[in-house]
């Protein structure tokens, strides 16, 4: 075995005030044994680095260097740079819950009028409340064991059965632009049987915040018969890292529809691991990457098919340009009970400059015989061809590329159901082009 | 002046010269026939008019209005008044017909200095020009060509013709792929446009076409240039006799 210990200097700095920190973190009794052993695992294996096949493509040990210290409770100041932000992003017609510098800013989010059957509590209550579902999240992940370890804040939101929200749930981080800092939030979202929601996380920077980390994870349960739409917005500054994990469970005739757009961030990486655990189920997972600059975003998912019967679709779209790197690792786990699994798995990527990159890595494992199962990946270019056409009909180049880049990423951005935030994704995806120039 | 002067145009393809000093002068409301055998550069100098990439000029000039049509970008020519309506018109998924053509239309409209339209003049201007042309409202819902018939896509065509009213329409091989009845309501949409104003280039390699679309002006191309030009009766002379004898006197 090759595991490198990390001995980076913050680390080691994060170390010797690990017990300070953890002192002053929630939770006591098992979620403190829980943040001392994962502390330990975190330790044993440092950031991670290309050696670790999972973290092949997207080396933090060489990106990120450090874990830098954790930030300070926003003051009044980072609370009025965060509110002119978040006027900034509002979407209409949503609750929504404000983390600034990875606290929950009450003064900023709708707690007030919940709607029957919603309930909506901060990690640091449930965690001092010793409300254990928080720490099912799986550490050998070495940066979901530092949140494990470090974890301050977030929200805990759960739909009690048969509760159908019409009003989407908007989860905010937001960095405040403070000095160089690091925010460890985990949220949990459990949707009750025959309940329905939708939930949009959004992660975004105050006007003039520079470098920052955003370490965050979420525990997603859905209960039988339920339906979560999911969508995530990442449009950090272009300087920040996002290293973000989650664990999401799908119970029987359950949906669960995520659609992922990443256009912020210096460097970010999504683990996400979704186990159909009910029959009957069906899960639809689709991304949208569009990089530029030296930007780099990775999306790793683990599709578990634990049961018969059940359908996943996973599609991804990324457009690199400049030195963009995109990174999509799919992994489909067919257990052997899991008969008459229909799962689907699609990568394609566009590349708009030479020295742009995307790394594509299709697994199956796949222990039940009668299943359908299948996977693609196509990378290419923008087609000369189309781009005459175009152009012969009156669209300057920027214009007639902008066109191309939008149908190329529509078809993942259709999946979002809600009208609304299917709106706001391409909004997102117009702003990355607007700013191509 | 000449809507369009081609002017001893050379042009090379990969090393390779297809056009060899080729002459064309195109004035306002007439309708000219290219017509040629395979390989003669018929197409070649419709791209090179539209801006394609892939071509080097290596000699001569094209003015369009009076303006050096070579300076300009392939988008440029299109808000000036150049129109190609292709041969192989391309499918673009995930782009709607309905978008397309106003992207498309407004792109030109700014490019010239003109206010863009409100969407609903837009539709209202649409489904007008689609009705003449028999078109399904259905089909513009879907993206560009996609799906659609030889026949369908020629009329696609026509519409962005009409709509986008240029002054010069170059119409490359306009009757490939499609079978007589196809032709002739592609045609009669290219004819309701013929105006005093609007010049038309027709390519073909056939008689046929001209049987719609009549042209004042037939030349005869071989070898990369104009070997031989005349009246309409010039094309019933070739379709009765063939283009060997032109080939012969290029050579």
């Amino acid at each position: 075995m090759n595991i490198a210990v990390a001995k980076t200097e913050k680390a080691d700095v994060a170390g010797a005030n690990f017990a300070s920190v953890v002192a002053a973190a929630p939770g006591s009794g098992k979620v403190a044994d829980a943040r001392r052993e994962a502390f330990d695992n975190f330790q044993r294996i440092g950031l991670p680095h290309r050696r670790i096949e999972d973290w092949k493509y997207t080396d933090l040990r060489a990106s990120m260097r450090d874990v830098l210290p954790a930030a300070p409770a926003p003051d009044a100041a980072a609370l009025a740079r965060a509110e002119a932000a978040v006027k900034l992003h509002a979407i209409d017609g949503v609750r929504r819950l404000v983390l600034v510098d990875g606290a929950l800013a009450t003064s900023l989010s709708d707690l007030a009028a919940l709607e029957p059957g919603l309930s909506i509590r901060s990690l640091r209550a449930a965690l001092d409340a010793g409300d254990d579902r928080l720490l099912s999240l799986d550490t050998s992940n070495p940066m979901t064991a530092l949140n494990t370890a470090l974890m301050t804040d977030g929200v805990v939101i759960e739909v009690a059965d048969g509760a159908k929200l019409t009003k989407p749930l908007q989860i905010v981080h937001i960095a405040s632009g403070g000095a160089p800092a690091a925010m460890f939030t985990r949220s949990l979202v459990a949707i009750g049987k025959d309940s329905a929601a939708t939930v949009v996380e959004s992660y975004i920077a105050a006007e003039g915040a520079g470098l920052y980390q955003v370490h965050d994870a979420a525990v997603i349960t859905i209960g039988d018969g339920a339906r979560l739409d999911h969508v995530r917005l990442t449009e950090d500054s272009r300087e920040a890292f996002n290293i973000a994990a989650a664990e999401v469970r799908v119970g029987t005739h359950a949906h669960y529809n995520v659609v992922g757009i990443t256009t912020g961030g210096l460097v970010s990486r999504y683990s996400s691991t979704v186990t159909i655990a009910g029959e009957h189920a069906h899960v639809e997972t689709n991304g949208v990457n569009l990089l530029n600059g030296k930007q780099h975003a990775d999306t790793t998912l683990v599709m578990n098919h634990d049961v018969p019967h059940c359908v996943s679709r996973e599609g991804f779209r990324a457009v690199a340009d400049d030195r963009g790197h995109s990174v999509f690792q799919g992994r489909i786990n067919v257990r052997q009970p899991a008969q008459q699994t229909d799962a689907k798995m699609m990568t394609r990527a566009l590349l708009l400059s030479d020295d742009a990159e995307a790394d594509n890595k299709p697994e199956l494992e796949i222990f039940a015989d009668d299943v359908t199962c299948g996977h693609g990946a196509a990378i290419g270019a923008l087609d000369d061809q189309l781009l005459f056409y175009l152009r012969a009909r009156g669209l300057p180049e920027k214009e007639a590329e902008a066109l191309l880049i939008q149908a190329f990423v529509g078809e993942a951005i259709e999946a979002i159901a809600d009208d609304d935030l299917r709106a706001l994704a391409i909004a997102a995806a117009e702003r990355w082009l607007a700013a191509r120039g | 002046m000449a809507l369009l002067e081609v002017k001893n145009l050379q042009v090379r393809v990969a090393e390779r010269e297809i056009l060899h000093g080729l002459t064309l002068s195109v004035n306002q409301g007439e309708v000219h026939a290219i017509m040629g055998p395979n390989g003669s550069g018929k197409s070649t100098l419709s791209h090179v008019i539209a801006g394609k990439p892939g071509y080097e000029v290596t000699g001569g000039e094209i003015l369009f209005k009076g303006e050096d049509l070579l300076a300009m970008a392939p988008d440029e020519r299109a808000a000036k008044g150049v129109f190609l309506a292709f041969q192989y018109p391309v499918e673009i998924p995930g782009v709607a017909t309905m978008t397309f053509l106003r992207t498309a239309l407004n792109a030109q409209r700014k490019a010239r200095g003109e206010e863009e339209f409100s969407t609903p003049d837009f539709l209202k201007r649409v489904r007008e020009v689609a009705g003449s042309l028999g078109i399904p409202q259905e089909m513009l819902k879907r993206g560009v060509n996609v799906g659609f018939s030889g026949g369908e896509k020629k009329r696609n065509e026509v519409l962005q013709m009409a709509l986008f009213q240029p002054s010069l329409c170059i119409l490359d091989e306009m009757d490939s792929g499609l079978d007589i009845d196809a032709l002739r309501v592609a045609s009669e949409g290219v004819n309701a446009l013929r105006t005093p104003e609007r010049a038309m280039v027709v390519i073909t390699h056939y008689q046929r076409l001209l049987d719609y679309i009549v042209p004042d002006h037939v030349h005869v191309m071989s070898k990369g240039k104009v070997v031989k030009s005349g009246g309409k009766e010039l094309a019933l002379e070739l379709e009765a006799n063939g283009y060997a004898q032109y080939q012969e006197a290029a050579a």
